[in-house]
């Protein structure tokens, strides 16, 4: 279909802003999917995305695409203009999805200069025929009273010694959100004013909206909300409405009231923690819905940003990285030993701070928010929990968490195993859940927070947890473990992480072949990350991942052994030491151990591992340095420290990676004086000493 | 023995001409268009574990480069090196390698019709990583394939014949 001459950049192109819509859409679809409505906007946002890759693809005459494109451009025509009132949008959604697929096939088809020749023809007809369902009112919603508006009051009071009964009726305000059209409330400012708890105490907290429900849903509604002692629901008119709401002093219109939630949100959150679970729940997920609407709104608007190649950043990134060494070199230059230099130590201060500001930029803006990571896993989770018969509600805290660009790449795919063993062996059916008395709705939340030096991404279940015996006893059936006595919960649990180990039964589409985890453990170390994993039975499975902010610069020790120096990355150094003679132990087969307060550890002489020629081969002339990872640790025999520095990661020449007999070397940085420094991967070096 | 950067020439004034260096006593010459530079002998970083023609790494202005002892990819003796001991660094498909040689002599173009197949004789004891013979007047310079020094497949092919 593309036997059309276009040149590349012009393919490059289209690729890169029809996945960008692409991605778009599907944030849209899921957001409507949890809100099961779709709004103005959202309808919009369909029909414009939709409208701009049917143009962009009939003109690099992507036929395929373009029917595609076309046939749902003018669904969402029909429904924009005639806003059928009908229960459309799961349906909708599926289908809609089902379309981003066969578009993103073929878009992988084109970037891969293959021929485009996906047969939209099934898809086209199904869209159409959804729109003659729609068109004939196959979809008519069950409840038929939506058509009239109610207009209720409510007056809430809340139980005595509740606390922060303000607080507990704005939740009231905020559950019925999603289901009235306008709100006014009395006392009007409980969110910016603390003294509203002791007027609701006194006088109830009253409420006034307008809604397509009935009275018994909204007292239903109502009821659940936590501590409430009495409720008195009446209907009233428009009249005692608009009386009221000039009563009410209430100067807030919606948008305000909107812009309050916002600011409060927060703290509205963190104290209803520990309220109630459901609440807390219902908060977030309102909190979801609004959230991707805005985004999309956001990077529509926002024009000045370019979109740079990762190459032109990476040579970017090695250039100021050469930039910091030649500084050095020119500062700590050895002609200048001696000379009292005073003009020159100003500027070279000041040249410092430059390249150091600029290294600090560089990083900065290779920087990216982990949102699109986490919002693909939106999608995996809806597909999953629909196949699966399972009802999982995924939660997304702390998207906005920067992380190196490489890094991304790295735990995108261990990211989407844990979510969907999380989906798969944690949250169970929702028979399951009801009859161990857990909410219906499993809920999985994906959060990434910034400490210290490192990212952590959490992926935490309510879902049944790890089951200790059923690990162990696989464990023994694969023949991971000799015996299982004395081992800690958290070395069980690591057991999971174990290549070919799966506990779950049978083999699923999504899980239970035992690769995966330890894949995912891999991916992790990679990057030099680390898991841990928490697991509480029948309350659910925590899953961290710590990762480094960044690849490209570390902290590290360098030492010297004979000739050569070696750098270790300070995360995994616990201490430096000069050995005692008398701590150290030799076993029969000549493998050397050191006693460190009662505890042994086996040494590795650095100059034996890496072949060096060094005079210093007696511990006591040496020094020792305890590293360690995860659990294990392993003594480091080498001549001196030359010191800490922070070091740029280069990786070694592809040529030299090929000879695999290249152990135990993670990669290289330049000194100052411009030689170069071998740095260690400490974690392969503990496994060949294990 | 100073930097000597050789210019970024047009693909038609590349043509023909060889980069000629030597080991003992051989003339060898390998295409222009794959030299990047000629610099003299650095501080080598040597990493265990590769096969003793790799002799490490060298820091080559912020790029780290792989360094081969083009003497002992050719089952020479090592020789140590000296003043004269120069590393050429090559662009062969992408990745850039130095080649350690004994000397570097001379830029020089080779008519087509001076070279010539390598005479199918006696294969045993042949150098396989020459590729053609060129001819320069009466003298002759061995033009070598520069990929083959830098697969490793050729290895074994190399022991077989020693």
């Amino acid at each position: 279909m593309s036997d059309f001459n276009t040149n590349d950049t012009l393919i490059d192109l289209f690729l890169f802003e029809t996945s960008q819509l692409l991605e778009q859409l599907e944030q849209v679809i899921l957001s409507t999917d949890s809100n099961n409505y779709y709004s103005e906007e959202d309808i919009n946002e369909v029909f414009r995305i939709m409208h701009t890759i049917k143009g962009s693809s009939a003109m690099m005459s992507y036929r395929s695409i373009f029917d595609i494109s076309h046939a749902v451009e003018d669904l969402f025509s029909y429904i924009r203009n005639n806003n059928p009132k009908q229960d459309y949008c799961s349906s909708l959604n599926d289908l809609i999805l089902n379309c981003i697929d066969f578009i993103k096939i073929e878009l992988e088809k084109i970037s891969g200069r293959k021929n485009v020749d996906g047969d939209s023809a099934e898809l086209v007809e199904r869209i159409k025929a959804f729109l003659d369902d729609l068109k004939n009112n196959k979809f008519i919603r069950l409840d038929g009273n939506d058509e009239t508006i109610n207009i209720f009051k409510a007056v809430v009071c809340f139980e005595d010694g509740c606390q922060m009964e303000n607080i507990r009726a704005f939740s009231v305000v905020y559950n019925l959100y999603d289901i009235i059209t306008e709100i006014i409330y009395y006392p009007s400012d409980i969110i910016e004013n603390d003294e509203s708890a002791e007027v609701i105490r006194k006088e109830g907290f009253t409420t006034c909206f307008k809604t397509y429900k009935s009275q018994d849903e909204i007292y239903e509604h109502l009821i659940k909300t936590l501590f409430v002692k009495e409720l008195q629901l009446t209907k009233i008119d428009e009249e005692t409405f608009e009386y009221l709401k000039n009563n009410f002093q209430n100067n807030q219109s919606e948008e305000n009231l909107d812009e309050d939630n916002d600011i409060s949100r927060e703290e509205e959150i963190v104290s209803l923690i520990d309220s109630d679970k459901s609440q807390f729940y219902n908060e977030l997920s309102n909190e979801e819905k609004e959230k991707p609407k805005n985004e999309t709104h956001i990077s529509t608007t926002v024009q000045n940003i370019i979109s740079v190649s990762v190459e032109k950043l990476d040579k970017l990134m090695d250039l100021v990285g050469e930039l910091v060494i030649a500084e050095a070199m020119v500062l700590q230059n050895p002609d200048l030993d001696g000379l009292k230099l005073d003009n020159f130590q100003k500027s070279a201060s000041q040249l410092s701070k430059i390249t150091n500001e600029l290294q600090n930029l560089v990083m900065s803006v290779r920087m990216v928010p982990l949102s699109a990571t986490f919002h693909r896993m939106q999608r995996i989770v809806r597909d999953m929990s629909k196949k699966l018969n399972k009802d999982v509600h995924l939660e997304i805290v702390g998207e906005e968490t920067e992380v190196d660009k490489n890094i991304i790449e790295h735990i995108t795919d261990p990211l989407m195993h844990l979510v969907r063993n999380a989906v798969d062996h944690g949250i169970e059916t929702p028979e399951e859940r009801e009859l161990m008395g857990k909410s219906k709705e499993g809920k999985l939340i994906l959060e990434a927070k910034n400490v210290g030096n490192d990212v952590h991404i959490i992926v935490k279940d309510d879902g049944k947890g790890i089951d200790k015996k059923k690990v162990l006893e696989k464990a023994k059936e694969n023949g991971l473990i000799d015996s299982f006595e004395n081992m800690s919960d958290e070395e069980i649990y690591r057991l999971i992480l174990m290549p070919g180990f799966s506990t779950k039964d049978s083999v699923t589409e999504y899980s239970g072949r035992g690769v995966g985890m330890d894949v995912v453990a891999n991916n992790i170390e990679a990057i030099g990350g680390k898991i841990s994993i928490e697991s509480e039975e029948n309350h659910g499975t925590q899953i961290t991942l710590k990762i480094p902010l960044t690849l490209a610069i570390i902290d590290g020790m360098n030492l010297k052994v004979g000739k050569s120096t070696f750098t270790i990355p300070t995360l995994s150094i616990k201490e430096s030491f000069r050995a005692n003679k008398q701590d150290i132990i030799t076993d029969p087969n000549g493998n050397e151990m050191i006693m460190v307060r009662g505890q042994c550890y086996p040494v590795l002489r650095l100059h034996e591992y890496f072949d060096v020629e060094t005079g210093v081969t007696d511990f006591s002339d040496g020094i020792m340095i305890m590293v360690s990872q995860e659990t294990k640790t392993v003594c480091v025999f080498a001549d001196r420290l030359l010191g800490k520095q922070q070091v740029v990661v280069k990786s070694l020449p592809q040529y030299i990676k090929r000879f695999n007999n290249v152990k135990s070397i993670s990669g290289c940085t330049l000194l100052g004086d411009g030689s170069i420094s071998l740095i260690l991967d400490v974690a392969s070096i503990i496994n060949d000493k294990n | 023995m100073g930097d000597m950067i050789v210019d970024v020439m047009d693909e038609d004034t590349q043509k023909g001409r060889y980069l000629i260096f030597s080991i003992d006593n051989d003339n060898y010459g390998i295409e222009i268009q794959f030299v990047v530079e000629i610099i003299g002998i650095q501080t080598i970083t040597p990493i265990s574990g590769l096969p003793e023609y790799v002799r490490g790494i060298i820091n080559l202005r912020g790029k780290i480069i792989p360094v081969i002892d083009v003497r002992l990819r050719f089952k020479k003796a090592f020789k140590e090196y000296n003043e004269r001991t120069c590393i050429i660094i090559v662009d062969i498909n992408g990745i850039n390698v130095g080649l350690i040689v004994d000397s570097v002599s001379e830029v020089v173009r080779i008519n087509e019709e001076d070279i010539s197949e390598l005479p199918n004789i006696n294969q045993k004891s042949q150098n396989i990583f020459v590729k053609n013979i060129g001819k320069i007047g009466n003298e002759v310079r061995l033009l070598l394939d520069c990929a083959k020094l830098l697969s490793e497949e050729y290895m074994e092919s190399l022991n077989e014949i020693v």
